[in-house]
């Protein structure tokens, strides 16, 4: 059934559209063994579905974004995270196809995650929330689908944790997408991504109104701990070379040092901006349980460690992005996909996009990239 | 669709309908793109312009950025019926190792190449002292991406060396369209043979 979702946070701006959630009445079998029921997927459409179904596409949002793509978050106010590249005449076309992105399941945004009631205790989930995998964010995001009674996509299109998901998508349900579109990922967590993560995970942790888990019953927030999590992953998203160029060692309002540990430097300043407007709209649980799904990702070792066996003659369209400043998910591990779906001789472009911008790239202004995503949609839409 | 340039052609009439192709250094895709629509060719691409994949991208090929000189190691061998190589060897760094891989991957490879044996660009050479500067190859010499010019005999030793047999030879003109020759015409130096009079040939070559 169809209902307005429910969401952690206080929706601050009633203007915006909440999108929807569905309850399903059968549980999800995750990987670790464990059922997860109730599941609630909330989720977000743009667009008309045409009368044959068949101009769908699902977008997959990253570690931190949500479902409000592009309209104003509810929680925030603030205009969806990928209004450059998604709605009317942009390069992903809402008045030709029907957008869709749900809220991953773990997260904090109405699907459901660690701060929902656990039914066996009535209490919020905590650390009892079962440890979920990009595979089992895929697996509800079927789900949905199927309720939405759209039997296959157009595309399956994502950044970054999004692009794992479109990967995971070509490999789990290759008849029910026609073209997968992963920009800025990789087909596996590399042992960098995931000690950034780790770092991120032992600041929540440490701070002391974390309360192993249960600072919702305790009714402390541990917000101290996110926003470093934030701040450190946040470097990762961005080229050294840009950050030398949008603040080199630029003092924060003040002319000279001030030899003590205020924040005397303009990326200092920047970062804690990053940090404490984060921990108003997340929650610190679903950063542990995101965070462990992108580790936990390895798609060839469902495959006897053969990336190329993930995708077999049956494999959807591709069209792989990727940033050259960016190092957290480099060029290299783009270019690995692209290589195995090469080897099962499937219909596979690679782009390399040359920007200074880092990881970020993809969520920003790059002509380029908004040329490569509207050329490959609208090629696949005529085919 | 616009016309296919005439060297293009030449080698489209090489290939046959409904195999499988790899375009190396294939440019804004036109010549897929026709073998697509004409020939009902399971077509790839590689090309090295960032502009020219998205073009190819934009037309429905499937296309991946790269360099032939560090790619095409990735692919596996027999992968496809035909390679083509299109006016670019002559810019690779390594034009053995890339002819070494073409005749791996493929069962057939064409190439189509300038020819720095060319009457005007000996006798540009000769009469100036400076590296000639002609139609086909308008660069200067410290700036040209084509850093290993060859003339045809050159090449056909070349095939040689990587154990390639040529399955038909094709002469161009100034004008790119091509008339079919003997290989041994180029092999056998004389006044009014190809290596003097063609800018520029095209080959079908296989693994001996």
């Amino acid at each position: 059934m169809a209902e307005a979702p429910k969401f952690l946070r206080p929706v601050t701006a009633p203007a915006a559209d909440v999108g929807l959630a569905v309850t399903f009445e059968r549980p999800l079998t995750l990987d670790c063994g464990r059922n997860l029921f109730p599941v609630t997927v909330a989720y977000k459409t743009y667009g008309v579905l045409n009368a044959d179904k068949s101009n769908a596409i699902l977008i997959c949002h990253a570690l931190t974004g949500d479902q409000f793509v592009a309209s104003d978050h509810p929680v925030t106010g603030k205009p969806g995270w990928w209004t450059i590249m998604v709605g009317p005449g942009k390069p992903i076309d809402t008045d030709r196809f029907f957008v869709i992105c749900s809220n991953v399941i773990g997260g904090c945004m109405g699907s459901t995650g660690p701060a929902e009631n656990d039914p066996e205790t009535g209490k919020p989930y905590g650390l009892a929330f079962p440890l979920v995998t990009i595979r089992d964010m895929v697996r509800a995001q079927a789900m949905l689908v199927e309720h939405l009674g759209i039997s296959q996509l157009l595309a399956v299109v994502g950044g970054s944790m999004g692009g794992m998901q479109a990967l995971q998508w070509a490999a789990s349900y290759p008849e029910r997408v026609r073209a997968v579109m992963p920009i800025a990922c990789a087909a596996r967590h590399s042992a960098q991504n995931i000690a950034f993560h780790e770092v991120g995970r032992q600041a929540i942790m440490a701070d002391p109104d974390w309360k192993n888990g249960e600072y919702q019953q305790q009714g402390t927030t541990p917000s101290k701990g996110l926003a470093v999590a934030r701040m450190a992953a946040h470097i990762t998203y961005v080229s050294e070379e840009a950050l030398q160029r949008k603040f080199g060692r630029s003092l924060q309002n003040r002319e000279a040092l001030s030899f003590q540990f205020a924040p005397d430097f303009q990326i200092e300043s920047y970062l804690h901006y990053q940090g404490l407007s984060f921990v108003d709209r997340f929650d610190a649980n679903s950063y542990l349980y995101i965070t462990r799904a992108m580790d936990y990702f390895d798609l060839a070792a469902d495959y006897d460690g053969h990336l190329a066996s993930a995708f077999g003659a049956d494999a959807p369209r591709f069209c792989i992005i990727s940033f050259t400043s960016d190092w957290l998910f480099p060029t290299a591990e783009n270019k690995r996909v692209a290589h195995a779906l090469n080897a099962v001789a499937a219909n596979v472009s690679f782009v390399e996009i040359k920007t200074d911008k880092g990881h970020d790239a993809f969520l920003l202004d790059e002509p380029e990239m908004f040329g490569t995503v509207r050329g490959f949609l609208n090629a696949v839409a005529d085919s | 669709m616009s016309a296919l340039r005439p060297d293009l052609a030449a080698i489209a009439a090489m290939i046959r309908p409904g195999t499988r192709i790899l375009d190396v250094g294939c440019g804004d895709g036109a010549l897929l793109e026709h073998l697509v629509r004409t020939k009902g060719v399971d077509g790839r691409g590689i090309e090295l312009s960032q502009q020219n994949v998205n073009a190819c991208v934009t037309r429905g090929l499937s296309v991946m950025q790269g360099d032939a000189d560090t790619d095409l190691n990735e692919y596996p061998s027999g992968a496809f019926d035909a390679v083509i190589l299109s006016n670019t060897i002559q810019a690779t760094e390594k034009p053995r190792v890339v002819l070494d891989h073409l005749l791996r991957i493929g069962r057939r490879t064409a190439v189509s190449l300038p020819n720095f044996g060319y009457w005007k660009v000996r006798a540009a050479l000769a009469a100036t002292g400076r590296m000639p500067r002609t139609k086909n190859l308008d660069y200067s010499w410290f700036d040209t991406p084509n850093i290993h010019l060859c003339t045809l005999s050159d090449f056909l030793d070349l095939t040689q060396i990587c154990g390639a047999k040529v399955v038909e030879a094709h002469a161009l003109n100034e004008r790119g369209e091509t008339r079919r020759i003997s290989p041994n015409a180029i092999s056998k130096e004389r006044w009014g043979g190809p290596n003097l009079t063609a800018p520029g040939a095209i080959f079908l070559l296989k693994k001996a």
